[in-house]
Parts: structure tokens; sequence; C-alpha cells
């Protein structure tokens, strides 16, 4: 880890309309416990929102948890938003409500870790500390 | 971790903190407060049920919660469930409709009719209903931060078809302040937010007074993390707090409180989710008769749907999802619920299919015809067990109640995010929990199985049905008559500004074809929006 002893940052969002906030705070949790800086959005983020704010924090991590179906439409947008940003070297990660058959078109958008209902919290935690570091 | 033994010496407890003894007799009974708040099924403090004969005289209503793409869609499956034997409706709108926003704003791209039914205005509202006769299929609209112009959407379609509407049942979600706590359907913030749920109170107490305008909700409270003492305990402080809206403008609690009525989870233990009905029954009515000074048996009468359990169910083994559910709905009958409802066992996957749906309704129906659950009033009452539990929930739901009020009260507590924080970092500890070992999930931390492909049909989402959505919104702005909704909707900011009850501008309004989104801007410019505190 070339980083020294500087946090990983973290911007856990929650992307478009979709209020089940329960997960997302569970993981946001998880990763303050594993000693990351998380900084969540809170609910009703846009495309444009999520890109801003993983740009003006420095965000090493940019996360979004789905519950209600919309990320394949949320991720199409946000992919390029996080690229003119100079974000693709950063880790992008999705969980939640992620049917198996989206799986391979949302790493294709670069969405690379991908935990679906019933992820772990320590794999979660686990795959940022090898993917960030 | 398959292992079925309990380690010895280490106390149980249930979910609620309640330590479980290996054996009750009535000495237990006697030390948690005997039998004096039991009472008989229809009298006060209605432990056992609010009527004499429950489900001998009516069985529980059936009301899968439904809804998707658009109002034809939607129409169509109604149809089917009422054709398979369901007595109820329960309305899914999706998440533009659910917060006021039209389907062409920019916003709900992606969203349209994806998680419920979209509605723009009174014409989707009367596409939703075509065809069902609304005295025999009671109507359950499950919308909150947009529910003052659904419930107004409703009252006008029915109308508009004839019913009287001062003899239309039916009921709307419309509790606010469980959103801001799980859900998160809001708009405003907290407090105009009460301020409107009391404007549909008033209003339905005066032009719809068989209609229940509140469903207040520990449910989804339960699902952020609560647990079940705590879930009918913040749902008790929350419904105090729409009575006491209410009673300030003016309303005797007998005027109103006959029309409220709860929503409660019942995945988790069974003796404890039963203790937990049974004894917040008789806290509701002693609160309705004692705090409010309530005369009417009506006004103290707990009227629930129980049921759901979505907390519950499991991603892994989805089947087995289908036997969580049957234990679910038993729980809801042995606890006297007058509605039920079941997440299917495909929930944590997709929209259910019709099959789910069928399946979860059969459930429901088999407990009537074939375990004889509607044969007796309250069949766990006077067991030991279930007596001293009920007295030890009780116990337990007066003191949160207790620490709410001393905290401030709940709409101070949510707006300033200190629920939420609460039910979350117990949200978290459970997780840890679970993946821990030491609470069991069947299928998460034990009798796991290699993964198999799940049984389960994904329901289909289709932009151009969203598109066609769009359609038909600019053709009923191209039809209407423009200076009338200009009017009307300038009338719903007056009186929004005037701090007047906007329900019966918003009721001219939507008689006017103005759109959920219109209607919903006007009481942003006057209202605001909320600003979530985001607080660990």
């Amino acid at each position: 880890m070339t980083r020294g002893d500087k946090r990983i940052k973290v911007v856990l969002a929650k992307p478009g309309l979709d209020g089940h906030d329960q997960g997302v705070k569970v993981v946001a949790r998880a990763m303050m416990d594993a000693g990351f800086e998380v900084i969540y959005t809170g609910l009703r983020q846009t495309p444009e929102q999520v890109a801003r704010i993983a740009l003006d924090e420095d965000a090493d991590v940019i996360a979004l948890s789905s519950l209600a179906g919309a990320h394949l439409p949320f991720c199409r947008k946000l992919k390029p938003l996080l690229e003119s940003g100079g974000l693709t070297d950063k880790v992008w990660m999705i969980g939640g409500n992620i049917p198996r058959q989206d799986h391979d078109e949302l790493r294709a958008l670069g969405f690379k870790g991908i935990f679906s209902t019933g992820a772990k919290l320590d794999d979660i935690v686990n795959y940022i500390r090898e993917q960030a570091a | 971790m398959n292992d079925m033994t309990r380690p010895e010496g280490k106390p149980i407890r249930n979910e609620s903190g309640i330590e479980i003894k290996p054996l009750y007799t009535a000495a237990d009974v006697e030390a948690t407060g005997g039998l004096e708040m039991i009472g008989q099924p229809g009298d006060y403090p209605y432990t056992r049920g609010i009527h004499p004969m429950m489900y001998r005289q009516r069985p529980y209503t059936m009301r899968q919660y439904t809804g998707f793409g658009n109002a034809a869609d939607t129409n169509k499956r109604f149809k089917y469930l009422i054709a398979n034997g369901q007595t109820g409706l329960n309305v899914a709108f999706d998440l533009p409709t659910q917060i006021g926003l039209d389907s062409d704003d920019p916003l709900s791209v992606g969203e349209v009719g994806r998680v419920g039914m979209a509605v723009d205005t009174l014409a989707d509202v009367e596409t939703a209903f075509d065809g069902i006769d609304l005295d025999a299929i009671t109507v359950s609209l499950t919308v909150n931060g947009a529910a003052a112009v659904l419930i107004a959407m409703y009252l006008a379609m029915a109308e508009k078809r004839g019913y009287d509407v001062k003899k239309l049942r039916g009921t709307a979600q419309n509790d606010i302040l469980k959103e801001f706590i799980g859900r998160g359907t809001w708009v405003f913030p907290v407090e105009p937010s009460v301020k409107l749920v009391g404007d549909t109170i008033e209003y339905c107490a005066q032009h719809a007074p068989k209609y229940t305008p509140v469903s207040v909700c520990g449910y989804h409270i339960r699902e952020s993390g609560a647990t079940p003492a705590q879930e009918m305990a913040f749902a008790f402080c929350i419904a105090k707090a729409y009575a006491d809206d209410a009673i300030a403008r003016g309303l005797h609690i007998d005027e109103f409180a006959g029309r409220l009525s709860y929503n409660f989870n019942v995945f988790g233990n069974l003796f404890e989710q039963v203790a937990k009905f049974r004894a917040g029954r008789s806290l509701w009515a002693k609160i309705v008769k004692e705090h409010y000074g309530a005369t009417d048996p009506r006004s103290m009468w707990l009227r629930m749907i129980a049921g759901g359990g979505g907390g519950g169910l499991t991603f892994e083994q989805p089947e087995v999802n289908i036997v969580r559910g049957a234990y679910y709905a038993l729980i809801a009958a042995l606890s006297g619920a007058q509605t039920m409802a079941l997440c299917c066992y495909d929930e944590a996957y997709t929209i259910p299919s019709e099959y789910a749906q069928r399946i979860s309704l059969r459930t429901m129906q088999l407990l009537i015809e074939e375990m004889g659950l509607a044969d007796t009033v309250d069949p766990l009452g006077g067991a030991w067990y279930v007596e001293t539990l009920t007295n030890q929930m009780r116990a337990k739901m007066e003191e949160i109640m207790a620490d709410v009020d001393a905290r401030g009260g709940i709409v101070k507590m949510v707006a300033e995010g200190r629920v939420q924080a609460q039910v979350s970092a117990q949200a978290y500890a459970m997780q840890r929990s679970i993946e821990e070992g030491q609470f069991r999930k069947v299928g998460i931390n034990c009798y796991r199985t290699e993964e198999e492909k799940p049984n389960v049909e994904f329901h289909p989402y289709n932009e151009a049905d969203a598109q066609a959505q769009v359609t038909r919104l600019e053709s009923v702005r191209a039809k209407r008559d423009a200076g009338q909704v200009k009017e009307a909707l300038g009338r719903v900011r007056a009186d929004a500004q005037a701090g007047a009850n906007v329900m019966p501008a918003i009721v001219e309004a939507v008689k006017a074809y103005a759109s959920v989104g219109e209607i919903t801007n006007e009481l942003i410019g006057v209202y605001g929006k909320y600003r979530e505190p985001i607080r660990f």
C-alpha cells in the first residue's frame, strides 16, 4: 500500500429514488469499524450528484446501494460522469438487490465489485482493502 | 454451525430483550401483573381481540401488496387476485408517484412503473379500479409522501362512479413519520408533513367518516432494525403525534380515533410476536381511554394489518420462504389481525409473480379452511407463557414510550435523526450477530446448501411502457381545462400559505386532472423539501 497511513475514503451513495436504507447504513457502519472514512450521501442522489461528491471528496471508492431495481439506468449514466471526472482508476462498487443477469453489464460498465443481497460485511470490507490499496 | 443444542447456563432472550424461562406456570403470570389487563374479546382493554366473535363472524381480510407498470396492468393483476379469493386490495405505487413526481420528471427516468403502478392524474386511478366493486373490495393505498393527493384521487374516483363518499371504506397508509425512519418516501420537512397528515384526518372525519386516513406503521421501523417491542412502542408514539395534531385543531378523540389503523410486522419468534400484538392491543386501548379520554369503544380498538415479514425472508434457498410465510400467517391469525398480507417467496429477487402471489394467498386461506384458525377467538389465551410474555411485552413498550417522551418526543427525535441512528445501530449489531452465527438464520448461517439456481421468474421492466405512461400524461394535459387547473393549483398554494387545511383544494385540483407532481410542487413551494439528517 503506497498510500502510507492515509485512510481509505469511501463515498457511499443511494442512487435514484429508492428509499431502502437499512442495508446501506449497516454497510456504512461496517466500513467505519474497518477504519475507512465514509461519506454517506443519504437518499435520492442523481448520477451528477454522486460524481460531484466523489470528485470533491477525492474518494478512493465509489459504492452504490440499490434495492429498487433502477441500478442499470443509473450506472449507465454515472459511468461517463465518473470517467470525465478522472475517477476511472477508483474502485466502483454496487450492492443490494442486483439480479445475477445484470452482473455482466455492470462489470462491463466498470462496477466490478458487486455485492448482492446475502453478501457478508467482511467480504465487502476485504474487497475494499484489496482493491483500494 | 448445524448443532441445535443450546449452550448451558447462557440466558435465552427474545429480540425485545426479555429472558425466556424453560418453563412457565401460573406463578409467572401472577408475578408479571396477573390477568388484570386481559378482559374478554370485544371488551376493554381488548387483549384477546377487538370483537367478541372475531374470525367466527368475519375472517381476516386478505390483501396482497400489488402494483406495477401502469394502471391497466395493475387492474388486470387486481382482478386476478380477486378471482382467486382475495378480499381486499393493497396498492403499490411506483417511486415517482410516492414522492410526488410526474412520470415525465427528469428524476423519474428509469423508475416509472418499476416498483409499483405509475399514477400521474385521476385518469390513472380511474383505470386502476375500473370494474372493481369498491363496496365489496376495500382498497388500501400504500402511499405516504404524496398521500394527500392520492386520497383525494381515490375519493374523487369513487364519487365519480356514484359511490357515496360518506359511506366509502378504504385505507391510506399516510404515515409520514415512519418514512423518515425507514422506507424513505418523504417529501416535505417533518413538521409540515405531520400537519398534512392532520389535514387528511380532519378532512376525512368531516367528509369521509368511514375512510381510514392513516395506517400507522411499526412495520417499516421493525424492518429498519427495531425490536418487536420498539416497533409497537414507536408506532404508538407516532400515532399520538397525529392524534395530538388533530386534537389541537379542535377535533375530539372520538371523532377520529376509530378511523386510525395500524400496520405491523410478523417475522421473528412466534410467541414474542403474538405477545406483542396482544400486549399492544391493551396498551393502545389504555392510552386512548386514559390519556385522551375517549368514551367510544371503537376509538380504543387497535385495528391492524399484520403481515409482510420481508425482513425475515432470505435470498438464500428462496423456496424456504414459502414455509416462513406460512408461519408468519399463523402468527397474524393467532394475534387477531383484521387484515393480513404476506411477502412472497421471490421478493428478495423481483416483483412477485402471479404464481408467488397465489401461493401467499392460498397460505392465508388454508389457515381458515383447513387449520381451524377462524374457529375460536384468541386460541393461545390463557397459556402461562403467552400471558406472562404479554404482560412483559406491555411493560417493555411502556418503558420505551416513556423514554421517547423523556428524550423530547418522537417528532423531535425523528427530525434530529435519533430514532434512525438507534435502529440502524441495532440493524448493524443484528447483521454482525447473524454473520457470526449467534442469531440463527436457516440457509444463511446454518443448514446452507450448495448454490442452486433459484426457482424465480423475474418480473420484466420495459422502458417503452414508461414512455407510454408519459404519453398518457401528455394527452390528459392536452384535454383538460388549463384555466381550471391553474386556478385549482393556485388555491392549493394559497391554502398552504394560509396554514389552512389543504385537502379541499387538493380534491378540487385532482378533479380538474391536475397531476401528482403539479400539486406536490405547489406544496413544496410553501413547505420546502426535507433535508435528511445523516447521523450514525
